[in-house]
């Protein structure tokens, strides 16, 4: 039955459990999680890193890898191979312990994201009261490693690039958790558990999730621009921009530890395109409800998967923004339109259903939003060059 | 409006990305060295020596007059003249190599040998893919890897061949027309024919 699919690897889960001493159960149930939490994450990572590479290739009318192994699918364990067998080069002057400590950090916090993500029906680490609160807490670690990394290499290159990416990511989180808390709003809880419960529902075939009212449309796109620049991926990818400051704060790295670095941001994408999910596209429900047999984990890697694909496309496309048009961008645009966003929120809460709430709110957005726009594009009309000389 | 810039971007990348499974103008990456793009005619890498027929030590056109070795601007042939005479292209007995080395790393591929050459006797290959581990004699190459048949200049440059074909054709019956004449006992007609192909070779 479909029940029994969807709660396979809970059931998986509880037998195994039940064949070992009583006492040890609960820190060996949470064990084998983690253990299942780390393999499939750091698997859809290396898979990642190929589709990415091949995705790009397409966009750019070239082939990605394609000779290691069949379609070049095995290209993440070369990869592996070359950053384990490199040599690891640690500056002389540089501060060693930190500079150790800084892609472990990384790792560590990236992986602690997962924990609250409920990634099927009863399928979730740990289920926090404060599940949103604990993501954005671990996440901010995530940022002072890059300061760690940035700092301890002593390198004035490395510590520019560190700087750099503290300041974007400081100025994102602000909208990031603005969009997040008018979901929270809307589902009374920080409990992410709760947030996927309140949107599995449906009426007649559509669901309720939140990305289907127009704060929650809005607010998914605030936050999938935000997730864009913590994650430091293109187009916010200036503090590693590969062809400015070499490779920004990791430029010391060698080996393994910049493949450290990299899984750790890239899980950290896939963590917060899994709360993304979680927080508006209805985490583990299915789109439609005749579509409900089919098991709740595979629906939130589908939805991982799209997003993946979708910060790819954006990668593809959009070159890389400067520094103070990114930081522009965070505080005169995102920031009011998060606020606003907040309001409209509470106006649709308040207002009675049927169409005038969404009338009303979708104007909110709108209007507010081309206006900003065109007050924000007003100064970069080309004007003709006029020139003073000198008498 | 804000925003629009990007999805117009980003509808372009989706179409590239769409495009290239079904549409070649979207993915012209030629995966070497298991496809090849066309070769051009007017290619050009390294000289070879062109040979008449089936043997290529008789019917090597070269003689031996060292025009290119003299041209040559950066001096990578080196050629030795032999004792005897052999019967060249056009049948007339001359001189022909003993030792006609070209130092294939110093080529510059510049074909000055072959606008030089008055005897149609060297040409430019199309070969790129020489690559060798011997350092030292590897890319030295003798008068026999050098001397390819006139079948494979024919066949890798059709239109400079069949020039070449025809400009030793009319030599040839040139030389044969004069052989005629100095056979018939002396007469009006040698004056006449003598006279004819001074005027035809001014």
């Amino acid at each position: 039955m479909g029940d029994a699919a969807d709660q396979f690897f809970v059931n998986l889960l509880h037998r195994a459990v039940g064949t070992l001493p009583a006492g040890l159960r609960p820190i060996l149930s949470s064990l084998i999680s983690v253990v299942a939490i780390l393999s499939v994450f750091a698997f859809l990572f290396a898979v990642t890193t190929v589709l990415e590479r091949k995705g790009l290739g397409r966009i750019q009318n070239r082939y990605g890898p394609n000779r290691v192994g069949p379609l070049g699918f095995l290209q993440p364990i070369a990869d592996g191979i070359k950053s384990l067998t490199k040599e690891d080069i640690v500056p002389h002057s540089a501060d060693r312990v930190v500079h150790f400590l800084a892609p472990l950090v990384l790792v560590f916090a990236a992986f602690s994201l997962y924990a609250v993500l409920p990634i099927g029906r009863n399928m979730v680490l740990a289920d926090l009261n404060a599940g949103v609160l604990f993501f954005f807490a671990v996440s901010s670690v995530m940022e002072l490693t890059i300061f760690m990394a940035g700092w301890s290499s002593r390198n004035k290159y490395s510590l520019l690039g560190a700087m750099r990416a503290i300041a974007q990511m400081i100025s994102y989180e602000v909208p990031l958790i603005l969009s997040s808390v008018t979901v929270v709003m809307a589902a009374g809880s920080l409990s992410t558990v709760d947030i996927v419960e309140r949107q599995a529902g449906y009426t007649g075939f559509f669901p309720h999730w939140f990305v289907f009212t127009p704060w929650g449309f809005a607010g998914f796109l605030l936050f999938l621009i935000a997730a864009t620049a913590e994650s430091n991926r293109s187009p916010f990818d200036l503090p590693e921009g590969e062809s400015e400051i070499v490779a920004g704060y990791y430029t010391e790295y060698s080996g393994f530890k910049f493949a450290l670095f990299f899984l750790g941001e890239y899980l950290g994408l896939f963590a917060i395109s899994g709360l993304g999910i979680t927080l508006f596209l209805g985490g583990w429900a299915a789109p439609f409800s005749f579509l409900t047999w089919v098991p709740s984990y595979l629906w939130f890697f589908a939805k991982l998967i799209l997003l993946i694909a979708l910060f790819i496309w954006v990668r593809g496309t959009l070159p890389r923004l400067r520094m103070d048009q990114l930081m522009n961008f965070a505080w005169k645009f995102m920031l009011p339109m998060a606020l606003l966003n907040l309001v409209t929120t509470a106006v649709w809460h308040f207002l009675a259903q049927g169409v005038v709430r969404w009338v009303v709110c979708i104007l909110m957005i709108v209007v507010a939003y081309v206006l900003l726009g065109r007050s924000l594009m007003h100064g970069s009309r080309l004007e003709k060059r006029v020139y003073r000389f000198a008498e | 409006m804000l925003g629009e810039g990007i999805v117009k971007g980003m509808v372009e990348t989706a179409r590239n990305f769409f495009g290239s499974y079904v549409s070649k103008d979207r993915l012209t990456t030629v995966q070497f060295p298991e496809e090849r793009l066309p070769s051009i005619e007017a290619t050009r890498d390294f000289p070879f020596l062109v040979y008449d027929g089936e043997d290529w030590q008789a019917g090597m056109r070269c003689v031996a007059c060292q025009i290119c070795e003299k041209e040559c601007p950066p001096k990578c042939i080196y050629i030795e003249k032999s004792k005897d005479k052999k019967a060249d292209a056009v049948g007339k007995p001359q001189f022909y190599p003993a030792v006609f080395n070209i130092d294939v790393s110093v080529c510059m591929s510049c074909q000055i040998c072959v606008e030089v050459c008055p005897f149609e006797a060297i040409k430019m290959d199309n070969e790129f893919e020489l690559s060798t581990d011997d350092r030292f004699e590897g890319l030295l190459w003798d008068k026999a890897r050098l001397s390819k048949p006139n079948a494979h200049y024919q066949n890798i440059h059709p239109t400079d061949a069949a020039a070449s074909d025809a400009i030793l054709a009319e030599e040839k019956a040139k030389a044969e027309a004069k052989t005629k004449a100095a056979a018939d006992p002396k007469s009006n007609a040698t004056l006449a024919s003598a006279l004819q192909t001074a005027s035809s070779t001014q």
